[in-house]
């Protein structure tokens, strides 16, 4: 049962990046990596890994990508001025090839390393663990990137402001 | 495959319960209004002589939005305006997959927890669902191909967003104190008393994260003095201007789902959710035979109440209308439909008066009780939204802007300011 859930859902994780980078129109898209992300977010909820889970379609799909689907939307490109830069069938099929071999050669070798495999807790993934994990071992990082957000926030008004 | 059937049976019920508040939420709207601007509302729909002061008129809206004409605008993308107004919808259905509408059922071996899901994250993930939302009005106004939609559609994404901040600021004030962010959790935790007579209810404890919460709600469901987004005078009407016929029901329908969604949130962290005041569930259990008298009691009461109201109404009626119109016999039939409810109720306490309730009885009374209590509570707050829309006046935009930047995120701030003060002054018991 949870084979076939799992497939299902990597099918639709993959045909949504698929259809994201092969449409024409930017918004077409925009709502495909939308629908790839809730796929991802529902494996990571199989994994039992609640809270990126949450987080994932919390900011993610739920955020990020309303911001960009406004860009999208206030551009309002004609396809016209989408100018087409095709790759060509042939490199296009060698480069997806080449990629899933490398990546299953890769699993291969992590999965034969003594190391490669450890049993997590059964608390893995929900939100008081992280949460304590936030604020005891990984402290320094959670507040840098708090300063990087402010950093990226102040950078994107004096962009923005137009001159006085 | 039990626990399977068990969550299906209890998906099934919260979203019947949720789609049921539906067109009772529509009457309310209705008939509320015209209390409050003092005129009578509408109450011409008829089935077979019923009118139900103005109830068939759902039914009535229902087929007429069936059958009207279905256009969609030129030089349009036909999936993306179709596709809108079900996302709209069904997205915020998923939502009602983790509130609580009561507590544990325990009987025998059993011990079902009376929500779809008790995820550990259950306030984030209606968050979550609540920023998905957003997309069926940026599609809808964007695939209109018309400049008000897709202005109202921008306003309307801008407002949600801005006033997502907030309501998920205020929740992490009810996270400090409950400890928790699980929905059945918190509802739990607010059966004690507070200072010895007033039940510890959300409310009682984070009051300003309450404000703030209610505010971002109105907000978010882009309701009256938030509904700039919607609003007939402003903006045509917004991202659903081209819409008609089903696909305009959908929009309308999502938009009374999201109200009942807000309520209950409300209801489940700031009012205590399925908790009936001062009887947390042991004293139901054990005394469910007393409690179960009292509300076939309050039946039967309200039957007896509602046939004299009925036999008083059909006096009004005697002759209104001209002979052989169905219409006068609605007195005759709601008397009857009264009494029959009275019989029942009579009986029902004949019969539960000699029998002993088995264990599994005790737990269902307990859930009945708990489920009234939760009802009544989400239909008060679906009242208040109807009430609020019909008193004040909407917001401009910029003054909408400035209210959730300046004032509302500034606000949830200092409640978690004071909130954790207060934590650490007097310590929170148990953890």
């Amino acid at each position: 049962m949870e084979l076939v859930i799992f497939y299902t859902l990597a099918a639709v994780s993959v045909a949504g990046a698929l259809l994201m980078v092969t449409r024409k129109n930017p918004l077409a898209g925009a709502l495909a990596l939308v629908v790839s992300m809730a796929a991802l977010a529902a494996l990571f909820a199989m994994l039992h890994a609640e809270f990126v889970f949450l987080l994932q379609v919390l900011l993610y799909a739920g955020a990020i990508m309303v911001l960009i689907i406004f860009t999208i939307m206030l551009l309002n490109l004609s396809p016209q001025e989408l100018k087409e830069r095709p790759v060509g069938k042939l490199k296009g099929l060698v480069i997806i090839a080449a990629t899933v071999v490398g990546f299953i050669g890769f699993i291969r070798v992590l999965l034969q390393l003594p190391e490669g495999v450890r049993f997590v807790s059964p608390t893995f993934g929900n939100i008081e663990e992280v949460g304590a994990l936030m604020l005891t071992s990984y402290l320094f990082p959670f507040e840098v990137i708090s300063v990087l957000l402010l950093v990226a926030i102040v950078g994107v008004v004096i962009l923005a402001k137009k001159v006085i | 495959m039990t626990v399977l059937l068990i969550g299906f049976g209890k998906a099934v019920f919260i979203w019947a319960l949720a789609l049921t508040c539906i067109p009772v939420l529509i009457w309310f709207e209705r008939k509320g209004a015209a209390f409050i601007q003092d005129r009578v509302g509408p109450n011409r729909a008829s089935i077979l002589g019923i009118r139900l002061a103005g109830f068939i008129h759902n039914f009535s809206d229902v087929v007429k939005l069936l059958t009207k004409e279905m256009m969609v605008p030129a030089h349009t993308n036909r999936w993306y305006f179709t596709f809108a107004p079900f996302v709209g919808f069904t997205v915020i259905l998923f939502a009602f997959a983790v509130i609580p509408w009561a507590d544990n059922l325990r009987f025998g071996g059993w011990d079902i927890p009376m929500q779809v899901s008790s995820l550990n994250g259950g306030i984030l993930f209606i968050l979550a669902i609540t920023s998905l939302e957003v997309y069926g009005m940026i599609i809808a106004g964007w695939s209109s191909n018309n400049k008000f939609s897709l202005l109202g559609a921008l306003r309307s994404s801008a407002q949600m967003i801005s006033y997502e901040i907030p309501l998920a600021l205020s929740l992490i004030g009810v996270f400090m104190v409950f400890g928790t962010a699980q929905l059945g959790e918190i509802a739990r935790s607010q059966g004690d008393l507070l200072f010895g007579f007033l039940p510890k209810w959300g409310i009682f404890l984070q009051p300003l994260g309450f404000v703030v919460f209610l505010t971002a709600a109105f907000a978010e469901t882009n309701r009256n003095p938030f509904d700039i987004p919607e609003g007939e005078s402003e903006i045509v009407a917004g991202y659903h201007t081209e819409y008609s016929g089903i696909r305009f029901a959908l929009f309308y329908m999502g938009e009374y789902v999201a109200i009942v969604l807000a309520s209950a949130m409300v209801t489940t962290l700031f009012f205590g959710g399925w908790q009936v005041p001062y009887l947390p569930t042991e004293r139901l259990t054990v005394n469910a035979d007393t409690v179960l008298m009292v509300m076939l009691l309050v039946g039967a009461a309200l039957s007896l109440v509602s046939a004299v109201l009925f036999i008083g109404y059909d006096k009004k009626l005697r002759g209104k209308w001209p002979k052989g119109d169905l219409r006068n016999q609605e007195g005759r039939i709601l008397t009857v439909f009264a009494v029959g409810a009275l019989v029942a109720h009579a009986a029902a306490l004949v019969y539960f008066g000699s029998i002993d309730l088995p264990e599994w009885g005790s737990a269902t009374v307990a859930l009945l009780a708990q489920i009234g209590a939760f009802v009544l509570k989400l239909l008060f707050f679906c009242w208040l939204f109807i009430w609020v829309r019909w008193t004040l006046p909407r917001f401009r935009y910029d003054q909408l802007m400035r209210l959730s930047w300046k004032s509302l995120i500034p606000l949830a701030f200092a409640n978690i300011f004071i909130t954790g003060l207060i934590l650490l002054l007097v310590g929170r018991a148990g953890s």
